[in-house]
């Protein structure tokens, strides 16, 4: 029974490393420190016993043992959250050309868009050594995306996208869970990733017919009528949406933010949230038209029309809408 | 309780002045209203750990097999909100301090005795909704009540568990505005601030946080039934809203909360910790600045429950920064407590045990605060079964374990009898086992990965899972034993002295139980408090 014991999770991502440094170094302090503490009140309680005849010393107190021992404890929590905020830091920031992977949390299933076209519910297929970017939503409650086996967790929500990344560095199948409790089925919001080597991955991903997704965002983007207004050769009713993703926009209301997937994705949900200078509140909203798979495809492919900044035209992790509609990844088969 | 006769105590005291349902219901002595208070807590205390029972049953295999997913669900929710709302907020306050801050300080009784009153009847009107919302069938939103799970999409009693809550909560506050008034204005004679006992000073601290904190969750509960009934939208993105407004709200609260629940076991611990070293507590002025400091700090820190929900970078970095500027004066307490003991002259009484495990399991509970607060090591281990284990070591290690060990060490005052001492340290040492079994494996089955609120999960955790159930039931014979060896020593019990500790403080200066008035004079104070070094009885060891 107790080979059937773990006692620590598997370590597969470039992420679990550094958090299971930081665990090993606090559970060694923490633990000098409880056993300190122990030690020292079993060594009292037994020194210091009650005994005929024998008084307690009264004791006022030490103001520079309460300094040290306020003192130094902070000193020591500031080394723990600098520690801790640089692992979040990096947690939370993802390399500039990681393989994008949209994700729609529903009650109680995970639904996975590959840039490629591959979907998946509650199995997600990934490479060894890529930095994958999740970029998620919810259609309903709050859910939260969870593998112990790469220390990430971030809450699904709602009317928005956010954002987990990772790079896989075992091959093997690992738990996916969702953490933020959901409902009835919520111990059954479960999945598996399935870390595979990078050729067995390319087998895999050639193994889908489906057209890339932001191909079918361009369809969806022809069939709704987007196109009329949002022309791509001349300013038409609507702003240009070419070179429009990760730039500047100037706002109605005098505001710049940076077109990120959150603002793309809330422009069709709600077009008036964010009016671009110089342009009327004129579009309709999307809102409960287009699912939220639809509205990742849309948002997929007005990002596909961006140059990459860096010049990384042809990426292997940016496959653009090329004219075959055949992910450059395709190509090498 | 009234028609138990009290041989032996022939003084008129607080208990045989008046007997009668109506000379309870009617009272407005403090004393009495704390006892009122302690068989409504003690009911739902047994409720909610009932229905901990249940979910550890639960859990002892991997599949979901001794109730349905929604009935689990609705078991750790009711859990949840009977506990923290029902038991352990008005624990030690409404109880212990209700008791005996007036004593403490030399007074008749609180500022307001029929305010005193009137929140005990809150308190069950707010405990009937619950009740009412238990037997149709519970809510099952998590205790949490996170949107839009709670206003959209479940077909519950979600508003009655709110409703519940949102009246219990002004018992809350006018519970602790009635202390901050009697500690400002009630005070005896030469009873100053730097000579209050550390109990009236950590409930001081706690008062100011219900009158504080709660109306922002009583405001927080009437939106979400707004939002249940009429949909307005203030945290349905569809609508414009958001839905992590309500999260900031509830935690607003909701951590401070969790200072509630711990700060008056802090205080009660200091005067056990006193009493049975025979000495001053070490750095006194430290120790009631730290539960200031902790109270203040503490509404500046909710957002820690937030790292992975969507804040920003920026907001979680401060966030976690002021989160170990408050684990600061925590450290201090422990420190002093431990420093109290050295040269003292330490009794191994039952409260004493009680004080020592509280010492232990708050010292692991806030310990494992420090991993929950690094920004990058939460991201793993919140939302699991680590974040479990770290608030019942706090909670149920650290406030349960204050309370009962506080009644141990006021029984003899509250119902003039000695509870049966070998019985009592069984209990003590009982729970301290059953409660380390139940909850350590907790935080391995957090790092490895077991998310928290799960009727049914993976193989691999069942080993784990077996011994935190074989721990609770230990732990549930534990909490059973002293309420049955009080209840049997409020007739057979050594009938108890005015001091049996030998313990400083006003409340061991006058008869027990004390008469209605408290004092049959105004007692005047001129000695510093845990004033253990002047000359008084040490008793023998029994």
């Amino acid at each position: 029974m107790f080979a059937n014991l773990p006692l620590w999770p598997d370590r597969a991502s470039n992420m679990a490393g550094n958090v299971d440094a930081l665990f090993i170094f606090l559970l060694i302090l923490c633990g000098l420190m409880c056993v300190a503490i122990f030690i020292m009140i079993l060594v009292f309680a037994a020194k210091y016993r009650r005994r005929k005849g024998v008084e307690a010393e009264q004791i006022e107190g030490s103001t520079a043992l309460e300094l040290t021992w306020s003192g130094v404890p902070l000193l020591i929590f500031m080394g723990i959250f600098a520690w801790g905020a640089i692992i979040y830091f990096q947690e939370r920031t993802p390399p500039q050309d990681s393989a994008e992977i949209y994700t729609v949390a529903k009650q109680w299933m995970w639904k996975f868009q590959h840039m490629e076209g591959q979907r998946e519910i509650n199995e997600l297929h990934v490479p060894v050594g890529r930095d994958v970017k999740m970029i998620m939503t919810s259609q309903d409650v709050i859910h939260s995306f969870y593998v112990p086996a790469f220390r990430i967790k971030q809450d699904v929500l709602p009317g928005r996208y956010t954002v987990a990344w990772f790079r896989a560095t075992k091959a093997g199948t690992y738990h996916l869970f969702c953490a933020e409790y959901c409902g009835t089925s919520h111990s059954g919001m479960i999945g598996s990733v399935v870390v595979m080597e990078p050729a067995l991955y390319e087998q895999w991903l050639s193994g889908g017919p489906a057209a890339p997704l932001p191909q079918a965002g361009k369809q969806l983007f022809m069939s709704l009528g987007c196109s009329t207004c949002h022309r791509l050769d001349t300013q038409g009713r609507g702003p240009n949406l070419a070179n429009l993703y990760n730039h500047p926009v100037l706002l109605e209301d005098g505001r710049t933010i940076i077109a990120d997937d959150n603002y793309i994705g809330e422009s069709i949900l709600n077009p008036a949230a964010k009016l671009v200078s110089g342009f009327k509140p004129i579009m309709p909203t999307f809102q409960g038209i287009i699912s939220e798979e639809q509205l990742n495809a849309l948002v997929a492919y007005i990002k596909s029309l961006s140059q990459p900044t860096e010049g990384e035209a042809g990426s292997r992790n940016t496959p653009a809408a090329s004219p075959s509609g055949q992910p450059q990844t395709m190509q090498v088969q | 309780m009234a028609a138990i006769p009290l041989p032996g105590a022939e003084h008129e005291n607080y208990l045989n002045k008046e007997y009668g349902i109506r000379s309870w219901l009617l009272t407005t002595d403090h004393k009495r209203i704390a006892l009122l208070y302690l068989l409504s807590i003690t009911f739902f205390f047994f409720i909610g750990g009932f229905f901990a029972l249940l979910i550890r049953l639960e859990l002892l295999t991997p599949a979901g097999d001794l109730v349905q997913a929604d009935t689990y669900n609705k078991l750790f929710t009711m859990h949840g909100q009977v506990m923290v709302f029902f038991f352990l907020i008005p624990a030690v306050p409404a109880v212990l301090g209700n008791f005996l801050i007036p004593i403490m300080i030399g007074a008749k009784d609180l500022a307001f005795p029929r305010i005193n009153l009137l929140s005990w009847y809150i308190f069950i009107i707010g405990g009937c909704f619950m009740l009412y919302t238990i037997l149709t069938g519970g809510a099952d939103t998590g205790w949490t009540f996170y949107t839009p799970l709670s206003t959209s999409f479940l077909d519950t009693h979600v508003v009655a568990a709110a409703v519940a809550i949102f009246i219990a909560g002004f018992s809350s506050i006018l519970t602790g505005l009635n202390f901050i008034v009697t500690v400002h204005r009630m005070r005896a004679p030469g009873m100053t601030w730097s000579r209050l006992p550390l109990f009236v000073w950590a409930n001081y601290a706690t008062s100011i946080i219900q009158v504080l904190g709660t109306p922002v969750l009583a405001i927080t509960l009437a939106l979400v039934a707004l939002e249940r009934l009429f949909h307005f939208g203030i945290f349905d993105p569809q609508k414009g809203g958001d839905p992590l407004l309500f999260q900031h709200l509830f935690w607003f609260y909701s951590h401070p909360a969790v200072y509630i629940m711990i700060l008056p076991g802090m205080g009660v611990v200091s005067e056990i910790v006193a009493c049975f070293s025979r000495k001053r507590v070490f750095g006194y002025k430290f120790m009631a600045l730290a539960v200031i400091a902790i109270a203040v700090f503490g509404f500046l820190v909710w957002a820690h429950h937030m790292f992975v929900a969507g804040i920003s970078l920026y907001a979680a970095l401060v966030f976690s920064l002021l989160s170990y500027l408050v684990a600061v004066p925590s450290a201090i307490k422990v420190f002093n407590w431990t420093a109290t003991m050295y040269k003292g002259s330490i009794s191994y009484t039952t409260p004493m045990l009680y004080a020592f495990g509280f010492i232990g399991l708050f010292t692991m509970g806030g310990l494992t605060g420090l991993f929950l607060a690094a920004l990058g090591l939460d991201v793993h281990v919140t939302d699991t079964y680590f974040v479990i284990a770290h608030f019942h070591y706090i909670m149920v290690g650290g406030m349960v374990m204050a309370y009962i060990g506080g009644l141990h060490f006021w029984w003899p005052k509250i119902s003039g009898r000695m509870y049966p001492e070998s019985w009592g340290r069984l209990a003590a040492l009982t729970i301290f086992i059953g409660f380390n079994l139940t909850f350590f494996p907790q935080f391995i089955l957090g790092y490895l990965g077991m998310p928290r609120r799960y009727w049914q999960y993976s193989p691999e955790y069942q080993v784990l899972n077996v011994l935190s159930t074989a721990g609770s039931t230990i732990l549930a014979v534990g909490y059973v034993l002293p309420m049955v060896y009080f209840l049997w020593s409020m007739r057979y019990g050594k009938v108890a002295d005015e001091n049996p500790w030998g313990a400083a403080g006003l409340e061991w200066m006058t008869a027990s139980p004390p008469p209605t008035f408290n004092f049959d004079e105004t007692p005047e104070v001129t000695w510093e408090a845990y004033n253990y070094g002047e000359a008084k009885e040490v008793p023998v060891e029994r």
